[in-house]
Protein backbone atom coordinates (compact mmCIF):
# COMPACT_ATOMS: atom_id res chain seq x y z
CA UNK A 1 0.00 0.00 0.00
CA UNK A 2 1.19 3.45 -0.84
CA UNK A 3 1.95 5.82 2.24
CA UNK A 4 -0.94 8.56 0.94
CA UNK A 5 -3.36 5.65 0.17
CA UNK A 6 -2.52 4.41 3.80
CA UNK A 7 -3.28 8.11 5.27
CA UNK A 8 -6.05 8.38 3.32
CA UNK A 9 -8.05 5.31 4.84
CA UNK A 10 -6.60 6.45 7.98
CA UNK A 11 -8.58 9.55 7.50
CA UNK A 12 -11.78 7.67 6.93
CA UNK A 13 -11.61 6.13 10.06
CA UNK A 14 -10.74 9.29 12.14
CA UNK A 15 -12.01 11.74 9.81
CA UNK A 16 -10.18 14.68 7.95
CA UNK A 17 -6.81 15.42 9.82
CA UNK A 18 -7.03 18.46 12.22
CA UNK A 19 -5.04 21.62 10.11
CA UNK A 20 -4.24 24.69 11.50
CA UNK A 21 -6.31 27.78 10.46
CA UNK A 22 -4.47 30.41 8.43
CA UNK A 23 -4.47 33.92 9.80
CA UNK A 24 -6.06 35.31 6.62
CA UNK A 25 -9.56 32.89 6.25
CA UNK A 26 -10.31 34.21 2.47
CA UNK A 27 -7.82 32.39 0.43
CA UNK A 28 -8.00 34.73 -2.34
CA UNK A 29 -7.18 37.51 -0.02
CA UNK A 30 -4.66 35.61 1.73
CA UNK A 31 -2.69 34.58 -2.14
CA UNK A 32 -2.92 37.65 -3.25
CA UNK A 33 -1.46 39.51 0.18
CA UNK A 34 1.94 37.07 -0.63
CA UNK A 35 1.88 37.27 -4.10
CA UNK A 36 2.06 41.26 -3.55
CA UNK A 37 4.85 41.13 -0.97
CA UNK A 38 6.93 38.66 -2.82
CA UNK A 39 6.90 41.04 -6.01
CA UNK A 40 6.85 44.23 -3.87
CA UNK A 41 9.97 42.70 -1.72
CA UNK A 42 11.73 41.45 -5.10
CA UNK A 43 11.15 44.82 -6.70
CA UNK A 44 13.06 46.25 -3.69
CA UNK A 45 15.58 43.87 -3.39
CA UNK A 46 16.62 44.61 -7.18
CA UNK A 47 16.63 48.60 -6.75
CA UNK A 48 18.75 49.08 -3.67
CA UNK A 49 22.10 49.23 -4.88
CA UNK A 50 24.41 47.86 -1.98
CA UNK A 51 28.02 48.71 -2.49
CA UNK A 52 29.51 45.00 -1.00
CA UNK A 53 32.73 46.21 -1.18
CA UNK A 54 32.53 49.68 0.52
CA UNK A 55 29.86 47.12 3.30
CA UNK A 56 33.32 44.85 3.80
CA UNK A 57 36.03 47.69 4.09
CA UNK A 58 33.81 48.90 6.83
CA UNK A 59 33.19 45.54 8.90
CA UNK A 60 36.14 46.22 10.09
CA UNK A 61 35.59 49.71 11.45
CA UNK A 62 32.35 48.54 12.68
CA UNK A 63 34.46 46.17 14.85
CA UNK A 64 36.27 49.02 16.44
CA UNK A 65 33.77 50.66 17.24
CA UNK A 66 32.15 48.31 19.39
CA UNK A 67 35.53 47.53 20.91
CA UNK A 68 35.72 51.40 21.61
CA UNK A 69 32.49 50.14 24.26
CA UNK A 70 34.60 48.37 26.43
CA UNK A 71 37.16 51.40 26.55
CA UNK A 72 34.73 54.38 26.30
CA UNK A 73 36.67 57.78 26.76
CA UNK A 74 35.12 59.63 28.91
CA UNK A 75 38.12 62.07 29.45
CA UNK A 76 39.40 63.89 26.47
CA UNK A 77 36.46 65.67 25.20
CA UNK A 78 35.07 65.81 28.87
CA UNK A 79 33.78 69.34 28.87
CA UNK A 80 32.12 69.12 25.27
CA UNK A 81 29.96 66.12 26.54
CA UNK A 82 29.46 67.95 29.95
CA UNK A 83 28.18 70.79 28.34
CA UNK A 84 26.19 69.25 25.66
CA UNK A 85 24.53 66.59 28.20
CA UNK A 86 23.59 69.63 30.63
CA UNK A 87 22.17 71.23 27.47
CA UNK A 88 20.23 68.35 26.34
CA UNK A 89 18.77 67.95 30.42
CA UNK A 90 18.07 72.03 30.12
CA UNK A 91 16.02 71.59 27.07
CA UNK A 92 14.56 68.65 28.48
CA UNK A 93 13.21 70.03 31.29
CA UNK A 94 12.03 73.37 30.27
CA UNK A 95 10.69 72.14 26.80
CA UNK A 96 8.63 68.99 29.03
CA UNK A 97 7.52 71.96 32.05
CA UNK A 98 6.16 74.25 29.56
CA UNK A 99 4.92 71.59 26.66
CA UNK A 100 3.20 70.34 29.93
CA UNK A 101 1.26 73.26 31.05
CA UNK A 102 0.16 74.18 27.63
CA UNK A 103 -1.27 70.65 26.96
CA UNK A 104 -3.45 70.76 29.80
CA UNK A 105 -5.59 73.49 28.46
CA UNK A 106 -5.76 72.15 24.73
CA UNK A 107 -6.31 69.06 26.23
CA UNK A 108 -9.12 69.97 28.20
CA UNK A 109 -10.28 71.90 25.03
CA UNK A 110 -9.82 68.72 23.09
CA UNK A 111 -12.57 66.53 24.74
CA UNK A 112 -15.54 66.76 23.48
CA UNK A 113 -17.66 65.74 26.74
CA UNK A 114 -16.11 68.73 28.45
CA UNK A 115 -15.36 71.44 25.44
CA UNK A 116 -18.01 73.22 23.38
CA UNK A 117 -17.83 72.22 19.16
CA UNK A 118 -15.57 75.40 18.24
CA UNK A 119 -13.13 75.09 21.09
CA UNK A 120 -13.17 71.30 20.39
CA UNK A 121 -12.42 71.51 16.86
CA UNK A 122 -9.58 74.29 16.78
CA UNK A 123 -8.00 72.10 20.12
CA UNK A 124 -7.56 68.78 17.76
CA UNK A 125 -6.23 70.89 15.13
CA UNK A 126 -3.28 72.29 16.98
CA UNK A 127 -2.98 68.47 18.18
CA UNK A 128 -3.07 66.93 15.02
CA UNK A 129 -0.54 69.49 13.19
CA UNK A 130 1.59 68.71 16.48
CA UNK A 131 1.53 65.22 15.52
CA UNK A 132 2.12 65.10 12.21
CA UNK A 133 5.15 67.57 11.88
CA UNK A 134 8.11 65.74 13.00
CA UNK A 135 10.32 66.89 15.72
CA UNK A 136 13.48 67.38 13.23
CA UNK A 137 11.21 69.06 10.07
CA UNK A 138 10.22 71.45 13.12
CA UNK A 139 13.17 72.10 14.58
CA UNK A 140 14.98 72.43 10.94
CA UNK A 141 12.21 75.30 10.55
CA UNK A 142 13.06 76.74 13.92
CA UNK A 143 16.45 77.06 13.65
CA UNK A 144 15.92 78.79 10.41
CA UNK A 145 13.58 81.17 12.22
CA UNK A 146 15.43 81.81 15.50
CA UNK A 147 19.08 80.95 14.77
CA UNK A 148 21.17 78.44 16.28
CA UNK A 149 20.80 77.43 20.11
CA UNK A 150 19.23 75.65 22.29
CA UNK A 151 15.81 77.99 22.11
CA UNK A 152 15.21 76.07 19.12
CA UNK A 153 15.26 72.97 20.77
CA UNK A 154 13.59 73.88 23.58
CA UNK A 155 10.81 75.44 20.98
CA UNK A 156 10.87 72.37 19.06
CA UNK A 157 10.20 69.40 22.38
CA UNK A 158 7.36 72.54 23.67
CA UNK A 159 5.51 72.00 20.51
CA UNK A 160 5.77 67.98 20.08
CA UNK A 161 4.78 67.82 23.87
CA UNK A 162 1.93 69.52 23.15
CA UNK A 163 0.24 67.26 20.33
CA UNK A 164 1.48 64.04 22.57
CA UNK A 165 -0.06 64.82 25.59
CA UNK A 166 -2.69 66.74 24.72
CA UNK A 167 -4.42 63.78 22.66
CA UNK A 168 -3.56 61.12 25.27
CA UNK A 169 -5.09 63.54 28.10
CA UNK A 170 -8.23 64.40 25.79
CA UNK A 171 -8.89 60.66 25.48
CA UNK A 172 -8.55 60.14 29.20
CA UNK A 173 -11.07 62.97 29.85
CA UNK A 174 -13.58 61.94 27.47
CA UNK A 175 -13.72 58.25 29.26
CA UNK A 176 -14.11 59.42 32.22
CA UNK A 177 -16.68 58.56 34.71
CA UNK A 178 -19.47 60.97 34.36
CA UNK A 179 -21.54 60.79 37.44
CA UNK A 180 -18.03 61.80 39.90
CA UNK A 181 -17.85 65.14 37.90
CA UNK A 182 -22.15 65.68 37.86
CA UNK A 183 -22.07 65.19 41.98
CA UNK A 184 -19.32 67.92 41.89
CA UNK A 185 -21.63 69.81 39.49
CA UNK A 186 -24.57 69.16 41.70
CA UNK A 187 -22.74 71.17 44.97
CA UNK A 188 -22.87 73.67 43.10
CA UNK A 189 -19.06 73.83 41.44
CA UNK A 190 -17.86 76.73 39.30
CA UNK A 191 -16.55 75.50 36.27
CA UNK A 192 -13.15 76.06 37.13
CA UNK A 193 -13.79 74.31 40.99
CA UNK A 194 -15.53 71.51 38.34
CA UNK A 195 -12.52 70.78 36.63
CA UNK A 196 -10.48 71.00 39.80
CA UNK A 197 -12.77 68.44 41.76
CA UNK A 198 -14.59 66.67 39.44
CA UNK A 199 -12.14 66.39 36.59
CA UNK A 200 -8.90 66.28 37.54
CA UNK A 201 -8.54 63.73 40.47
CA UNK A 202 -9.91 61.27 37.80
CA UNK A 203 -7.06 61.94 35.30
CA UNK A 204 -4.09 62.76 37.28
CA UNK A 205 -3.07 59.79 37.49
CA UNK A 206 -2.39 58.64 33.81
CA UNK A 207 -1.61 62.76 33.34
CA UNK A 208 1.33 61.98 35.82
CA UNK A 209 2.13 58.83 34.36
CA UNK A 210 2.44 60.14 30.49
CA UNK A 211 4.57 63.61 31.53
CA UNK A 212 7.21 61.55 33.20
CA UNK A 213 6.99 59.20 29.88
CA UNK A 214 7.04 62.32 27.99
CA UNK A 215 10.38 64.05 29.45
CA UNK A 216 11.91 60.26 28.64
CA UNK A 217 10.71 60.87 25.13
CA UNK A 218 11.79 64.34 25.35
CA UNK A 219 15.46 63.22 26.74
CA UNK A 220 15.92 61.25 23.85
CA UNK A 221 14.91 63.47 20.97
CA UNK A 222 17.05 66.03 22.43
CA UNK A 223 19.61 64.01 21.79
CA UNK A 224 19.38 64.27 18.19
CA UNK A 225 18.34 67.75 17.82
CA UNK A 226 22.10 69.12 17.50
CA UNK A 227 22.37 67.20 14.43
CA UNK A 228 20.52 70.40 12.94
CA UNK A 229 21.86 72.64 15.36
CA UNK A 230 19.11 73.21 17.88
CA UNK A 231 21.64 72.26 20.64
CA UNK A 232 22.08 69.88 22.91
CA UNK A 233 24.56 66.09 22.63
CA UNK A 234 23.86 65.32 19.15
CA UNK A 235 26.17 68.18 18.14
CA UNK A 236 28.98 66.74 20.02
CA UNK A 237 28.20 63.10 18.84
CA UNK A 238 28.00 64.24 15.54
CA UNK A 239 31.36 65.54 15.59
CA UNK A 240 32.86 62.68 17.13
CA UNK A 241 31.48 60.68 14.77
CA UNK A 242 32.86 62.75 11.96
CA UNK A 243 36.39 62.69 13.52
CA UNK A 244 36.23 59.13 14.01
CA UNK A 245 36.36 59.31 17.92
CA UNK A 246 34.83 56.02 18.26
CA UNK A 247 35.90 56.23 21.59
CA UNK A 248 34.19 59.60 22.99
CA UNK A 249 30.46 58.60 20.63
CA UNK A 250 30.46 55.75 23.09
CA UNK A 251 31.16 57.43 25.40
CA UNK A 252 28.33 59.49 24.75
CA UNK A 253 26.09 56.94 23.93
CA UNK A 254 26.78 55.06 27.37
CA UNK A 255 25.49 57.84 29.01
CA UNK A 256 22.55 58.39 27.07
CA UNK A 257 21.56 54.80 27.36
CA UNK A 258 22.36 55.56 30.99
CA UNK A 259 19.86 58.87 31.64
CA UNK A 260 17.26 56.43 29.65
CA UNK A 261 17.68 53.67 31.71
CA UNK A 262 17.14 55.80 34.83
CA UNK A 263 14.25 57.62 33.35
CA UNK A 264 12.45 54.34 32.59
CA UNK A 265 13.05 53.19 35.84
CA UNK A 266 11.88 56.26 37.64
CA UNK A 267 9.01 56.39 35.37
CA UNK A 268 8.12 52.63 36.78
CA UNK A 269 8.43 53.81 40.10
CA UNK A 270 6.27 56.83 39.91
CA UNK A 271 3.46 55.32 38.06
CA UNK A 272 3.34 52.47 40.79
CA UNK A 273 3.11 55.10 43.34
CA UNK A 274 0.60 57.23 41.60
CA UNK A 275 -1.96 54.32 40.50
CA UNK B 1 -9.61 64.25 57.76
CA UNK B 2 -7.72 67.88 57.74
CA UNK B 3 -9.92 70.24 59.07
CA UNK B 4 -9.14 73.80 60.63
CA UNK B 5 -11.20 75.93 63.28
CA UNK B 6 -11.98 79.33 61.59
CA UNK B 7 -13.74 81.31 64.23
CA UNK B 8 -15.23 78.15 66.01
CA UNK B 9 -16.55 76.77 62.69
CA UNK B 10 -14.57 73.39 61.53
CA UNK B 11 -13.67 73.90 57.55
CA UNK B 12 -12.73 71.39 55.81
CA UNK B 13 -9.16 71.43 53.76
CA UNK B 14 -7.67 69.11 51.43
CA UNK B 15 -4.38 68.40 53.04
CA UNK B 16 -3.22 69.36 56.68
CA UNK B 17 -1.07 72.07 57.38
CA UNK B 18 2.56 69.71 57.19
CA UNK B 19 1.18 68.19 54.00
CA UNK B 20 0.44 71.55 52.38
CA UNK B 21 4.36 72.77 53.40
CA UNK B 22 5.71 69.81 51.86
CA UNK B 23 3.79 70.30 48.60
CA UNK B 24 4.41 74.25 48.60
CA UNK B 25 7.95 73.42 49.08
CA UNK B 26 8.12 70.79 46.09
CA UNK B 27 6.67 73.64 44.08
CA UNK B 28 9.43 76.01 45.22
CA UNK B 29 12.07 73.42 44.46
CA UNK B 30 10.54 72.98 41.10
CA UNK B 31 9.93 76.51 39.72
CA UNK B 32 13.58 77.31 40.46
CA UNK B 33 15.06 74.11 38.88
CA UNK B 34 12.75 75.59 35.75
CA UNK B 35 14.25 79.06 36.14
CA UNK B 36 17.44 77.82 36.15
CA UNK B 37 16.59 76.23 33.01
CA UNK B 38 15.00 79.08 31.54
CA UNK B 39 18.33 80.81 32.56
CA UNK B 40 20.46 78.63 30.64
CA UNK B 41 18.40 78.57 27.50
CA UNK B 42 18.44 82.22 27.38
CA UNK B 43 22.01 82.93 28.10
CA UNK B 44 22.41 81.01 25.13
CA UNK B 45 20.16 82.53 22.79
CA UNK B 46 21.14 85.55 20.77
CA UNK B 47 18.12 87.37 21.37
CA UNK B 48 18.20 89.82 18.25
CA UNK B 49 17.56 86.89 15.94
CA UNK B 50 14.20 86.21 18.26
CA UNK B 51 12.85 89.64 17.91
CA UNK B 52 13.54 89.62 14.10
CA UNK B 53 11.80 86.20 13.89
CA UNK B 54 8.50 87.57 12.58
CA UNK B 55 9.95 89.10 9.90
CA UNK B 56 12.41 85.88 9.13
CA UNK B 57 9.39 83.87 8.99
CA UNK B 58 7.19 85.65 6.82
CA UNK B 59 10.25 85.89 4.69
CA UNK B 60 10.59 81.84 4.42
CA UNK B 61 7.13 82.05 3.65
CA UNK B 62 7.29 84.12 0.69
CA UNK B 63 10.53 82.30 -0.41
CA UNK B 64 8.52 78.97 0.30
CA UNK B 65 4.88 79.21 -1.79
CA UNK B 66 4.07 78.48 -4.39
CA UNK B 67 6.07 75.04 -4.37
CA UNK B 68 7.94 74.29 -7.15
CA UNK B 69 5.25 71.51 -7.70
CA UNK B 70 7.25 70.42 -11.30
CA UNK B 71 10.12 69.15 -8.96
CA UNK B 72 7.75 66.28 -7.67
CA UNK B 73 9.44 64.63 -11.21
CA UNK B 74 12.34 64.29 -9.19
CA UNK B 75 10.71 63.07 -6.01
CA UNK B 76 9.62 59.58 -6.97
CA UNK B 77 12.71 57.33 -7.16
CA UNK B 78 13.42 59.21 -3.32
CA UNK B 79 9.82 58.51 -2.27
CA UNK B 80 10.34 55.01 -3.36
CA UNK B 81 13.64 54.68 -1.78
CA UNK B 82 12.19 55.92 1.74
CA UNK B 83 9.32 53.11 1.27
CA UNK B 84 12.18 50.61 0.83
CA UNK B 85 14.22 51.81 4.11
CA UNK B 86 10.61 51.62 6.22
CA UNK B 87 9.45 48.35 5.28
CA UNK B 88 12.70 46.43 4.66
CA UNK B 89 13.94 47.75 8.04
CA UNK B 90 10.88 46.93 9.70
CA UNK B 91 10.96 43.09 8.13
CA UNK B 92 14.45 42.87 9.57
CA UNK B 93 13.70 43.80 12.47
CA UNK B 94 10.45 42.35 13.18
CA UNK B 95 12.97 38.55 12.68
CA UNK B 96 15.62 39.73 15.11
CA UNK B 97 12.70 41.01 18.02
CA UNK B 98 11.05 37.59 17.87
CA UNK B 99 13.96 35.79 19.20
CA UNK B 100 15.07 38.71 21.86
CA UNK B 101 10.86 38.86 23.01
CA UNK B 102 10.81 35.05 23.71
CA UNK B 103 14.28 35.62 25.27
CA UNK B 104 12.73 38.31 27.37
CA UNK B 105 9.76 37.17 28.38
CA UNK B 106 9.30 35.75 31.55
CA UNK B 107 7.20 32.67 30.85
CA UNK B 108 9.61 31.57 27.67
CA UNK B 109 12.76 32.60 28.57
CA UNK B 110 15.17 29.90 28.67
CA UNK B 111 17.34 31.27 31.43
CA UNK B 112 16.03 33.71 34.14
CA UNK B 113 19.18 35.16 35.47
CA UNK B 114 21.55 35.45 32.38
CA UNK B 115 19.84 34.97 29.10
CA UNK B 116 16.60 37.33 29.84
CA UNK B 117 18.88 40.23 30.92
CA UNK B 118 20.84 40.27 27.95
CA UNK B 119 18.00 40.34 26.01
CA UNK B 120 16.09 43.09 28.00
CA UNK B 121 19.50 44.97 27.39
CA UNK B 122 19.45 44.53 23.66
CA UNK B 123 15.60 45.60 24.24
CA UNK B 124 16.61 49.03 26.37
CA UNK B 125 19.97 50.03 24.40
CA UNK B 126 17.88 49.77 20.97
CA UNK B 127 15.46 51.43 21.84
CA UNK B 128 16.79 54.45 24.10
CA UNK B 129 18.83 55.75 20.65
CA UNK B 130 17.44 57.63 18.27
CA UNK B 131 17.59 56.01 14.63
CA UNK B 132 19.71 59.18 12.83
CA UNK B 133 22.09 58.27 15.38
CA UNK B 134 21.90 54.96 14.53
CA UNK B 135 22.27 56.17 10.81
CA UNK B 136 25.13 58.42 11.58
CA UNK B 137 27.05 55.80 13.35
CA UNK B 138 26.26 53.19 10.03
CA UNK B 139 26.86 55.74 7.83
CA UNK B 140 30.65 56.13 9.02
CA UNK B 141 31.08 52.37 9.00
CA UNK B 142 29.34 51.35 5.84
CA UNK B 143 29.36 54.21 4.01
CA UNK B 144 26.00 56.45 2.80
CA UNK B 145 23.01 55.47 1.08
CA UNK B 146 19.97 53.30 1.12
CA UNK B 147 21.62 50.23 3.03
CA UNK B 148 22.71 52.34 5.87
CA UNK B 149 19.43 53.90 6.42
CA UNK B 150 17.68 50.15 6.50
CA UNK B 151 19.85 48.85 8.99
CA UNK B 152 19.37 51.81 11.05
CA UNK B 153 15.94 51.72 11.16
CA UNK B 154 16.17 47.90 11.73
CA UNK B 155 17.98 48.51 14.64
CA UNK B 156 16.07 51.01 16.24
CA UNK B 157 12.94 48.85 16.10
CA UNK B 158 14.17 45.60 17.72
CA UNK B 159 13.74 47.24 21.00
CA UNK B 160 10.17 48.41 19.90
CA UNK B 161 8.89 45.36 18.44
CA UNK B 162 10.54 42.91 21.11
CA UNK B 163 9.19 44.93 24.10
CA UNK B 164 5.83 44.79 23.44
CA UNK B 165 5.95 41.30 21.81
CA UNK B 166 7.51 40.07 24.99
CA UNK B 167 5.00 41.87 27.34
CA UNK B 168 2.42 40.36 24.94
CA UNK B 169 3.59 36.92 25.38
CA UNK B 170 4.00 37.16 29.08
CA UNK B 171 0.12 38.44 28.88
CA UNK B 172 -0.91 34.68 27.09
CA UNK B 173 -3.52 32.54 28.67
CA UNK B 174 -1.29 29.53 30.36
CA UNK B 175 -4.21 27.31 30.11
CA UNK B 176 -3.74 26.71 26.15
CA UNK B 177 -0.18 26.04 26.59
CA UNK B 178 -0.72 23.63 29.49
CA UNK B 179 -3.18 22.14 27.02
CA UNK B 180 -0.71 21.78 24.39
CA UNK B 181 1.73 20.24 26.88
CA UNK B 182 -0.49 17.56 28.13
CA UNK B 183 -0.55 16.46 24.42
CA UNK B 184 3.31 15.50 24.82
CA UNK B 185 4.43 18.10 22.75
CA UNK B 186 7.79 19.16 22.60
CA UNK B 187 9.47 22.65 23.59
CA UNK B 188 8.81 24.01 19.69
CA UNK B 189 5.94 22.12 19.45
CA UNK B 190 4.29 24.31 22.60
CA UNK B 191 5.41 27.39 20.96
CA UNK B 192 4.33 26.92 17.34
CA UNK B 193 0.42 25.73 18.52
CA UNK B 194 0.23 27.00 22.49
CA UNK B 195 2.16 30.65 22.34
CA UNK B 196 2.22 31.56 18.64
CA UNK B 197 -1.51 31.83 17.44
CA UNK B 198 -1.89 33.31 21.07
CA UNK B 199 0.38 36.84 20.16
CA UNK B 200 -0.55 36.46 16.14
CA UNK B 201 -2.78 39.29 16.25
CA UNK B 202 -0.42 41.44 18.68
CA UNK B 203 2.75 40.64 16.10
CA UNK B 204 1.11 41.71 13.22
CA UNK B 205 -0.60 45.04 15.07
CA UNK B 206 3.24 46.28 16.22
CA UNK B 207 4.30 45.44 12.96
CA UNK B 208 2.03 48.01 11.62
CA UNK B 209 2.32 50.21 14.08
CA UNK B 210 6.40 50.27 13.68
CA UNK B 211 6.25 50.52 10.34
CA UNK B 212 4.11 53.74 10.38
CA UNK B 213 6.23 55.22 12.65
CA UNK B 214 9.39 53.78 10.47
CA UNK B 215 7.71 55.60 7.79
CA UNK B 216 8.15 58.90 9.72
CA UNK B 217 11.51 58.42 10.62
CA UNK B 218 12.97 57.05 7.28
CA UNK B 219 11.69 60.95 5.78
CA UNK B 220 14.41 62.25 7.61
CA UNK B 221 17.57 59.90 7.77
CA UNK B 222 18.66 61.20 4.87
CA UNK B 223 19.77 64.87 6.49
CA UNK B 224 22.54 62.31 7.61
CA UNK B 225 23.33 60.99 4.21
CA UNK B 226 21.02 57.87 4.59
CA UNK B 227 19.37 57.75 1.59
CA UNK B 228 15.26 58.40 0.97
CA UNK B 229 13.65 61.79 0.43
CA UNK B 230 15.54 63.47 3.03
CA UNK B 231 18.53 63.89 1.15
CA UNK B 232 16.76 65.52 -1.36
CA UNK B 233 15.09 67.85 1.76
CA UNK B 234 18.89 68.78 2.86
CA UNK B 235 20.39 69.37 -0.49
CA UNK B 236 17.41 71.86 -0.66
CA UNK B 237 17.72 73.49 2.30
CA UNK B 238 21.48 73.77 1.29
CA UNK B 239 21.29 75.39 -1.00
CA UNK B 240 17.83 77.75 0.34
CA UNK B 241 15.68 76.44 -2.35
CA UNK B 242 12.22 77.22 -0.26
CA UNK B 243 9.80 76.53 -3.18
CA UNK B 244 11.43 72.98 -3.26
CA UNK B 245 11.37 72.42 0.57
CA UNK B 246 8.20 73.23 0.86
CA UNK B 247 6.99 70.65 -1.90
CA UNK B 248 9.18 68.36 0.28
CA UNK B 249 7.91 69.15 3.62
CA UNK B 250 3.88 68.45 1.67
CA UNK B 251 4.98 65.23 0.61
CA UNK B 252 6.49 64.21 3.79
CA UNK B 253 3.22 65.36 5.48
CA UNK B 254 1.44 63.55 2.91
CA UNK B 255 3.27 59.92 3.14
CA UNK B 256 2.61 60.42 7.05
CA UNK B 257 -0.83 60.75 7.18
CA UNK B 258 -1.10 57.56 4.38
CA UNK B 259 0.85 55.51 6.32
CA UNK B 260 -0.95 56.79 9.51
CA UNK B 261 -4.63 55.79 7.80
CA UNK B 262 -3.35 52.06 6.22
CA UNK B 263 -1.51 51.53 9.51
CA UNK B 264 -5.38 52.59 11.15
CA UNK B 265 -7.07 50.02 8.83
CA UNK B 266 -4.89 47.18 8.85
CA UNK B 267 -4.69 47.94 13.01
CA UNK B 268 -8.61 47.63 13.09
CA UNK B 269 -9.09 44.51 10.46
CA UNK B 270 -7.03 42.58 13.19
CA UNK B 271 -8.26 43.81 16.28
Amino acid sequence: MRPDEERRELDDILGTAWRKPHFVRRPLLRWGLIAGFVAYLIAAFLTIDVDWNRVYEGLDRGLQFILSFTRPDFVTRASDIWGGLVESIVITVSASVVGILISIPIGLGAARNIAPLPVYMICRGIVAVSRALQEIIVAILLVAIFGFGPLAGFLTLSFATIGFLSKLLAEDIEAMDRTQAEAIRASGARWLQWINYGVQPQVMPRLVGLSIYRVDINFRESAILGLVGAGGIGATLNTAFDRYEYDTAAAILLLIIGIVMALEYISGVVRARVQ
Amino acid sequence: MPVREHEGVAIWRRRTAGEALVRWFGWLVGLAIFLFCWKQISDATTWFFVWDAPTIAGDIWSRATPPRWEYISRLWWPIWDTLNIATLGTLIALFLAVPVAFMAARNTTPSRWLIRPIALFIIVSTRSINSLIWALLLIAIIGPGVFAGVISIAIRSIGFCAKLLYEAIEEIDHAQVEAITATGASRWQVMAYGIVPQVMPAFAGIAVFRWDINIRESTVLGLVGAGGIGLQLQASLNVLAWPQVSLILLVILAAVVISEWVSAKVRGAII
